[in-house]
This record gives structure tokens, C-alpha cells and sequence, in this order.
């Protein structure tokens, strides 16, 4: 375990962190899905990284179903996704991006108190960034509240689990390949339910904004 | 051969060739076929338990034991009789145009893999897997649920999607904090995510990752639970969706995020040695009893208003596995089977109903009884039983956890009390008038299934006077396994 590894894998989680961030600010959607394949990039890497410091050879698969899966596959379907539905230029007005960064710090503050004594029980080289990944677990879910565009909630959704994922590779040396497989066999079918239902909701509504989607109420 | 594998493989064989056997006259005689095929093998693998004692299976990644045979017995069941329900149901939605050929494909093959998914998750062994399935069940009802194409029911599928997924995000990380707790002690890979395994070294697991993976784990089963406040997708998702998806949704999916939040808290509870877990799931159960009881005297929609009454029953169940021992144990098992048994019975009657109105609308179904006795009987006994009237066998189990309660707990009492009392007046208000009176609807075109629902009935009332002993000693062994 040389301390290059260590010093690497922090800073693929920093760019993971900083990409979290972009993320709860880009407007455009064809930015956005470009900022979620580099995080995937990101994951990919400190995986490979853990892997190769480590001896761990099971992660590089974990590496290679990422990378193809959240690279590759998931973006590519985004991107035929918006075009299809001709959302690719859209722009989203968000209001108040200056509160929302405040309150993306107190998240990761938040995260790292949380994560602070229980990392110290993990023997991994990354144990420091348990706290980076529920933050970025935290930033994606914050991002799925501030928004009013379907195909962005879907993003914050995919990056959800980017977090969960590096989770798994900061706490422990990845999960058991038999249930990697099984969440990424999950996340896959989700994304083409997800665009089937896309294009019903454009179908009913003529547009995507879920500002439609608020009419059932408690009563 | 193994009944555990014919179990699983039925379902999942049944999926796809109902998808590529396409929409024909037969799909809803083959997909009650593939059910009751899987009920076969599910009352088999209950024999071999019951004969044999628990088992695993395929290198112990499968695991049955007296917990999730009962599970997996009942809900086996309940997806063969709704199947037969759903026969005259969806034939009369394509007479009224509201389901196409496409559409009525989709359905029958979903309905089977939903099927599969559950069953997945009670038989296996791995609590990643358990995640898995979990997910996977979502994703094939959410396209059920939109199936009609209406707003409300996209809508109500977005919200089923978001929000499910989010909760379900979130027992992934208590999954993964599981992981991290559990490879300090049984070593990386494989094992450490066997529940088996973990239930055998829980004392050794870390108390301060167990405690934060534990409030992970139920605030995402518990989501699918319905636990108020996390229960919104719960009455969109069962008011838009065609009546026997409610019907399963209702009377199954929400037992099995119920059995994954129990399995979990075992381990919990084990590594722990406080009653922090218990103390949790007791508060949520408390909380969504009173607000659903209070949500469901307000509901103007016949299956938003018997959505907010599973939150109530499941509200009472998280309750009763809270507070733990023995008798709370076997009552909230007692409760889960007559809450799934009646409750899909209720579904079945109220689709009938909404049928012959043509609305869903509480005040526009009246007089029942004038059109069709049966249906009106099936609604009023059901109503009756799932308020906890004597003789019915939610009446014992509410009896025994209200009892438990005053001794171990007397301040929680008056609270289940007050929520058992308003949901009793908000719905017998509500339904009597629908049963009784004059009338305005119309015949149906195809006969109504109701022997699913005056069998469920039936056994409901069978389970308020008699259990009969292999069942109650089986009840027993469970409840024993809960601690």
C-alpha cells in the first residue's frame, strides 16, 4: 500500500466530489450528462487504482462493468434519449445556486461527521472517503429535490448511485461480485423503464417538466 | 428435483413466454396457470420444511427457514387466487377500452416476473441479492402501475419510481455499512453478506456501523413498507394502477419490505445488545398507524382510502415486530397473513365494484347489494373483517398486540386505540352506504370472479377461531426466530 495509492485514490474522489457539485449547478442537460459520464470516469479509475494497490483482482472487473456500464452504455442511452425526445438543448432555469452550494457544504459537512467514526474500523487504502461518497450520495439526492425536468431527476438518480457505488469501494474492497452484477443489472433495466415512461409522459403531457406531476394531492 | 428451483423457475419462465406468446384470447388462463404451478411447488417446499427443518441451497445462497416458508407459502397463494381474479377483471377493462392487446401482454408477463422478484427476495440468503430483488420489484410494477396511460397514473408511477428508488438507494448504503460491518468478521467476499452467517456472529459485528446501517436499512424497506412519512408513492400507486396490481401491492409487496426490515433487524438487534432497533421501528409503526388512520377518514377515492388502511396494518405489524417476544411476534405474523389475506380479498370486491360505477369515487357507487348481492356481501364482510370485528382473525391478532402493548408499553395503548377507532368509524362510514341503498349501476360483461374472495374470506374467519395446530406451532418457531 504505497502512499502514491492513497494520495491518488483522495484525488479521484475530490474530482468526484468537485463533479457532484457541477452537477447541482449545470443547467444544460447535455452538459449534465457529460459531467455524469466523468464522474463515472472518476469511479472507474480509483476503483482500478484500490485494485492495482491492493492486489484485489475481482475489482477490476467491478472497474470494468462500471466503466462500460456508467462511461459507456448508460450516457450513449441518455444521449439517444434526449435527442429523441428533442430535449438536447434545453435549459433549465434554477433559481438561487449560490443557496444551493451553501447548502451542498453543510451536506458534506454533515457526511463527513457521520462517516468520521466509522471509517476508522475499515482497513481499505480508502477508508478517508467514506465521507466523500454519502456526500456525494447526499449532493445527487439534493439535486433530485431542486429539480423540475424529468431527464435531470433521472441523472441525479444514476449519480445516487455512483455514490453508493464508490461507497462500497471506500468501505470495503467492493461488494461480493454476484450482487455488483445484480445492481448492475438493475440500474440497466431501470434506465430503459425509465425511458419507456419518458416518452408516455411526453405523449400525455407534451412536455417533461414534472411541475404536471403534482395534481394528486392528501386530501 | 428441487422445489425451491421449480419455485423460482415457474415465475420466471412464465414472463417471458407470456411476452412471447404475445396478447391472446388465453394469456389470462396461462398466467393463472403459471400461478397456480407456482403455489404447487411453493405447498411442496412447505412440506419439506415442515417435515425436514430449515434448508439452504446452492452453495447456501438460498435459505428457507419457518420465517419465510410461511411467507412464501402465503404469497404464492394470493398471486394464484388474484391471477384467477384478474381473469373476468381484465377481460371487462378491454371491453370498456381501458387496456389494449399491447398493454394486456405487458401486464400478464409482468405480473409473473413480479411474482419471480418477490419470491426471490423471501427465499434468498444474501442481503444483497435481497437489495436486488427489492429493486427489481419496483421495476416491474412501475409500468404496471402507468398502464392505463391516464395523467394521474403517470403520475403516480413517476412518484412509485422516484421515490421507491431513492428509499431503496438508501438501504443500499445500510446494505453496503452491512458489508463493512460483517467483513471485519467472517473476512472479504462471498459469505459475509449470508444472512445465515451473520445471524451466527451478530454479537460480533460493530455496534457503532450496525446502529448506522440499521437506520438506513429500515428508512429504505421501510419506503416500501409505506411508513409514514415515507409513504407517499403507496396510495397514488394503488389508486392508478389496475385493481389486482393493488390487490398484490397491497397484500405482498409491502409484507416482503416488512420481512426484509425483520431480517434485518435480528442482526441489528444481535450486535447491538440494546433495544435501539426495536425502540425505531416501534416509532415509525406507531406514527403511521395514527396518520393513516387519520389520512383515510378524508379519502373520496374507494382504493385511496383501503391504501391508507395498509399503511395502518403495516403501521401495527412494524409496531408489533418492535416491540418484540414472543406473543408480539406471532401476533404480527398472525397479522400479516389475515391483513394479506383479507385485504386482497377487499381489493377484489372494490375492482368489481368500481367496474359497475365506472368511477372509483366513493360517493357515485351505491346500492351494491340491489345489482350484485355478492360482490356487496364480499365488500361489507371484508370491510368488517379488516376493521377487526370478531370472529375475524385480524381481530385476534389486533387483540394480542393491543394486549402486549398495555403490559410492556402502556403508553402506546391509547394511541393504537384512538387510530383503531377513527379508521373503524372513518370506513364503516364510508362503505355502508355503497352496500346499502338505492342503485345506479350497470352489469358487468363478464361474470365476477368472487370465489378468491370469499375464500380469502373465509380462511380470514377460519384463522379467528381456529388455527390449527401445525400452523400455530409453525407461527411459534418463527416467532421464536425473531427473539
Amino acid at each position: 500500500m504505497s502512499p502514491f495509492a492513497v494520495q491518488l485514490v483522495n484525488l479521484f474522489a475530490a474530482a468526484m466530489l468537485l463533479l457532484a457539485f457541477a452537477m447541482l449547478s449545470q443547467r444544460r442537460i447535455l452538459a449534465l450528462i457529460h459531467l455524469y459520464a466523468l464522474q463515472g470516469l472518476a469511479l472507474s479509475a480509483s476503483t482500478v487504482t484500490v485494485a492495482w494497490a491492493t492486489g484485489q483482482d475481482h475489482l477490476y472487473y467491478s472497474a470494468a462493468i462500471t466503466f462500460t456500464l456508467k462511461v459507456l452504455l448508460l450516457p450513449w442511452i441518455l444521449h439517444r434519449l434526449i435527442r429523441r425526445l428533442s430535449v438536447k438543448w434545453d435549459v433549465e432555469t434554477l433559481i438561487n445556486i449560490p443557496t444551493m452550494m451553501l447548502v451542498g457544504i453543510v451536506l458534506v459537512v454533515f457526511s463527513f461527521n457521520l462517516a468520521l467514526p466509522i471509517s476508522e474500523f475499515s482497513r481499505s487504502i480508502a477508508r478517508g472517503t467514506l465521507g466523500i461518497a454519502l456526500a456525494c450520495v447526499l449532493l445527487s439526492f439534493l439535486m433530485m429535490i431542486t429539480r423540475s425536468k424529468a431527464v435531470p431527476q433521472v441523472i441525479g438518480f444514476l449519480s445516487m448511485e455512483n455514490g453508493l457505488f464508490f461507497a462500497a469501494t471506500s468501505a470495503t474492497y467492493g461488494m461480493p461480485m454476484v450482487v455488483e452484477l445484480g445492481i448492475a443489472l438493475d440500474v440497466l433495466v431501470g434506465m430503459v423503464i425509465l425511458g419507456v415512461f419518458l416518452f408516455q409522459i411526453r405523449e400525455q403531457f407534451d412536455s417533461l417538466d414534472i411541475h404536471h406531476l403534482e395534481k394528486l394531492k392528501e386530501d | 428435483m428441487d422445489p425451491l428451483a421449480i419455485l423460482l423457475a415457474v415465475p420466471l419462465a412464465g414472463g417471458f413466454s407470456l411476452w412471447a406468446l404475445g396478447e391472446r384470447d388465453s394469456a389470462p388462463e396461462i398466467n393463472a396457470a403459471f400461478s397456480f404451478a407456482t403455489f404447487m411447488a411453493a405447498a411442496w417446499l412447505t412440506e419439506d420444511v415442515i417435515s425436514t427443518g430449515p434448508i439452504t441451497a446452492f452453495h447456501e445462497q438460498f435459505f428457507v427457514d419457518p420465517l419465510n416458508v410461511f411467507l412464501v407459502a402465503l404469497t404464492a397463494f394470493v398471486a394464484f387466487t388474484t391471477a384467477l381474479f384478474s381473469r373476468p377483471y381484465m377481460r371487462t377493462e378491454r371491453e370498456h377500452g381501458r387496456m389494449t392487446p399491447a398493454r394486456l401482454r405487458l401486464y400478464h408477463s409482468m405480473y409473473q416476473l413480479f411474482t419471480f422478484t418477490m419470491l426471490l427476495a423471501l427465499t434468498t440468503n444474501n442481503m444483497g441479492i435481497l437489495w436486488v430483488a427489492m429493486e427489481a420489484a419496483t421495476l416491474t410494477t412501475v409500468l404496471l402501475v402507468s398502464v392505463y396511460r391516464t395523467a394521474a397514473s403517470l403520475e403516480a408511477a413517476w412518484k412509485y419510481f422516484i421515490l421507491c428508488g431513492v428509499g431503496i438507494a438508501q438501504a443500499l448504503f445500510g446494505t453496503i455499512l452491512l458489508y463493512f460491518a460483517a467483513e471485519r468478521v467472517l473476512g472479504p467476499q462471498g459469505d459475509a453478506l449470508l444472512w445465515t452467517h451473520l445471524d451466527v456472529v451478530k454479537h460480533q459485528l460493530e455496534p457503532a456501523i450496525m446502529s448506522l446501517s440499521f437506520v438506513f436499512l429500515l428508512v429504505g424497506y421501510g419506503t416500501k413498507v409505506g411508513l409514514v412519512p415515507l409513504h407517499n408513492w403507496l396510495p397514488d400507486a394503488h389508486a392508478e394502477g389496475p385493481t389486482p396490481i393493488s390487490a398484490v401491492l397491497s397484500g405482498l409487496l409491502l409484507n416482503v419490505a416488512l420481512y426484509s426490515v425483520i431480517r434485518c433487524k435480528v442482526l441489528a438487534e444481535g450486535a447491538l445488545d440494546s433495544r435501539f432497533a426495536g425502540n425505531m421501528m416501534m416509532g415509525f409503526g406507531l406514527v403511521s398507524t395514527l396518520a393513516a388512520a387519520f389520512f383515510l377518514s378524508r379519502q373520496r377515492d374507494i382504493k385511496r382510502m383501503f391504501a391508507y388502511s395498509s399503511i395502518e396494518h403495516m403501521g401495527l405489524m412494524t409496531f408489533a415486530f418492535g416491540m418484540g417476544g414472543p406473543i408480539a411476534n406471532f401476533a404480527g405474523l398472525l397479522h400479516m397473513t389475515v391483513h394479506s389475506l383479507v385485504k386482497s380479498a377487499i381489493f377484489f370486491a372494490v375492482g368489481h365494484a368500481a367496474q359497475k360505477a365506472g368511477t372509483q369515487v366513493m360517493e357515485d357507487i351505491r346500492g351494491l347489494l340491489r345489482v350484485s348481492p355478492r360482490v356487496g356481501w364480499g365488500l361489507m364482510i371484508g370491510t368488517l373483517a379488516i376493521l377487526g370485528m370478531p370472529p375475524f382473525g385480524v381481530f385476534a391478532s389486533e387483540f394480542l398486540i393491543l394486549t402486549t402493548a398495555m403490559r410492556e408499553h402502556a403508553w402506546a395503548t391509547p394511541l393504537l386505540l384512538l387510530a383503531l377507532g377513527v379508521a373503524f368509524a372513518a370506513i364503516l362510514r364510508r362503505v355502508q352506504p355503497m352496500v346499502f341503498g338505492e342503485t345506479t349501476l350497470r352489469r358487468l360483461p363478464y361474470q365476477p370472479a368472487l370465489a378468491p374472495v370469499f375464500i380469502h374470506l373465509g380462511l380470514g374467519l377460519m384463522l379467528g377461531l381456529y388455527i390449527p395446530p401445525y400452523l400455530a406451532a409453525w407461527y411459534q418457531q418463527a416467532a421464536k426466530l425473531l427473539g
